[in-house]
């Protein structure tokens, strides 16, 4: 199996996406923040066509989208982002402008939808190159940010109104989110990139109640299921997202199940 | 008398409506203020507006405290019952002056001395969302005192309590003013609280307010 440099790549890149999805997961989780990060690799996508069609560099686009939606809702407040309603408007507004602009730039779509679905198997060497400088400057951000973003994310009214600088550490994880779902959808795709940030982190919070073991428990999740899935997939030629999505389902379903007997004794 | 704070002539506006109109009252330091009045009378409009015109200048607000020494204990907070910090975390988050992301022996000890001062060392390691409600609110108290703030507002924080842990928060409260130099106010609807435990009270009506001295039985 490792015989092959993109088997290789893969599994070397899953413990950097599992550095990432760790760190940002919990308090994605926290914050109940998952499916603005959804709407944000839709968003991203949109980004991507536009640039397509506008002819420069897609990551480009992705980035002036993601951080400009990120931007906005950082400065209306989450809760907006948060509103069902509100989510529909953003995912499906987005969407449809992605059409839009890959039906105008009539050039090759293929790059534009594969952030929709991308493949963790199709990973390059500049590709490893860039997961690992986003893991390392998210863990420096995280570093110095970790306190204020864990009051803001875990205690967000308490935050509110006794943290100086609450809004400002709002928007910064905001734009953190948005280099994240960037930069990882065109690499693996918006599926798993979703998939990853938030399941794991949602099943470690029924384990652990402290964070750095949340963060541990999480990192652990995703790196499980990306070995695992890839390992899977190799042997049965199946999509390995889809073994990584379902073993990263089942952490939860164990997860909901645990939770359920304890509380039920 | 000092005052912790002090209003002058206050008018209050929100769209569509005056709140209070020349409005003027001051909190006597290290005393338990209640503020009382209707729902929707701006009980905490009132008070988001002081907490915005902490250490700023000011025509009508006068308070000479920096934001850390006063801390607000908002009314609804998102903890829901799986929410998985341990209630020691929690505590912990109220920490403001430390910028790398572990706690420091001395601010265990901190936590430490907290949690058993307001009653939670047995589960400290437990779970916030599985708590008690009585349980919840001295968990945010003990939070809000990681800061040692001088001034603490505390926004309904009785209201969904039962009789026992109602009494058993005030009893605290009311234990660890004079300890820590705490002057405390306490929004409440709850008559049985106020002639029991406030020193005074202020009365908020018809875009005005009053404060009264009350004579605390504990």
């Amino acid at each position: 199996m490792f015989y092959y440099d993109f088997m290789r790549y893969a599994f070397i890149a899953g413990i950097f996406i599992a550095v990432i999805c760790s760190f940002m997961g919990v308090f994605v989780v926290a914050r109940q923040t998952s499916f603005f990060t959804h709407t944000l690799s839709e968003i991203g996508f949109s980004g991507a066509s536009f640039a397509i069609f506008a002819g420069f560099e897609p990551i480009l686009g992705m980035l002036l989208f993601t951080c400009t939606s990120a931007l906005f809702i950082g400065f209306s407040g989450e809760k907006l982002g948060r509103r069902e309603a509100s989510i529909s408007v953003f995912s499906g507004l987005f969407l449809g402008l992605g059409i839009l602009f890959l039906s105008l730039s009539e050039k090759q779509a293929s790059y534009a939808t594969n952030i929709l679905f991308g493949s963790i198997i199709g990973i390059t060497a500049p590709n490893l190159r860039t997961l690992i400088w986003l893991s390392i400057l998210l863990l420096v951000v995280a570093f110095f940010l970790f306190r204020r973003l864990a009051y803001n994310s875990f205690d967000a009214q308490g935050a509110e109104f006794n943290q100086r600088g609450n809004r400002l550490v709002s928007i910064i994880f905001l734009l953190m989110l948005a280099l994240t779902v960037s930069i990882t959808a065109q690499i693996i795709g918006a599926l798993l990139i979703f998939v990853l940030l938030t399941i794991p982190a949602s099943a470690a919070k029924f384990f652990a109640s402290s964070l750095p073991k949340m963060i541990g428990l999480t990192f652990s999740f995703v790196l499980i299921g990306i070995w695992l899935g890839l390992t899977l997939s190799y042997w049965t030629n199946w999509p390995a997202s889809f073994f990584i999505t379902v073993l990263e389902a089942l952490f939860y379903g164990v997860a909901l199940l645990k939770d359920r007997l304890l509380n039920n004794k | 008398m000092d005052y912790i704070l002090q209003v002058d002539h206050l008018d209050l506006r929100i769209p569509q409506r005056q709140l209070f109109k020349d409005l003027s009252f001051g909190i006597p330091q290290g005393a338990l203020t209640c503020i009382t009045g209707e729902n929707g009378v701006g009980k905490t409009t009132l008070i988001k507006y002081l907490l915005r015109h902490i250490n700023r200048e000011s025509a009508t607000v006068t308070i000479n405290l920096t934001p850390d020494q006063v801390q607000y204990v908002p009314q609804l907070r998102n903890i829901d019952d799986d929410y998985p910090l341990s209630v020691a975390d929690f505590v912990a988050l109220g920490f403001k002056h430390r910028l790398l992301p572990w706690n420091t022996p001395r601010m265990k000890q901190t936590v430490a001395d907290l949690l058993h001062e307001t009653n939670l060392t047995k589960i400290a390691r437990q779970p916030l969302g599985k708590a008690s409600g009585g349980e919840k609110q001295r968990a945010y108290l003990a939070q809000a005192l990681c800061a040692e703030p001088q001034l603490l507002i505390m926004d309904e924080a009785t209201a969904n309590l039962d009789q026992e842990s109602k009494h058993e928060l005030l009893r605290l409260l009311k234990r660890i003013m004079p300890q820590r130099n705490l002057t405390v106010i306490f929004i409440t609807h709850d008559p049985e609280l106020i002639t029991t435990y406030a020193d005074y009270e202020l009365h908020l009506a018809n875009q005005t307010g009053h404060l009264t001295k009350k004579e605390a039985q504990n």
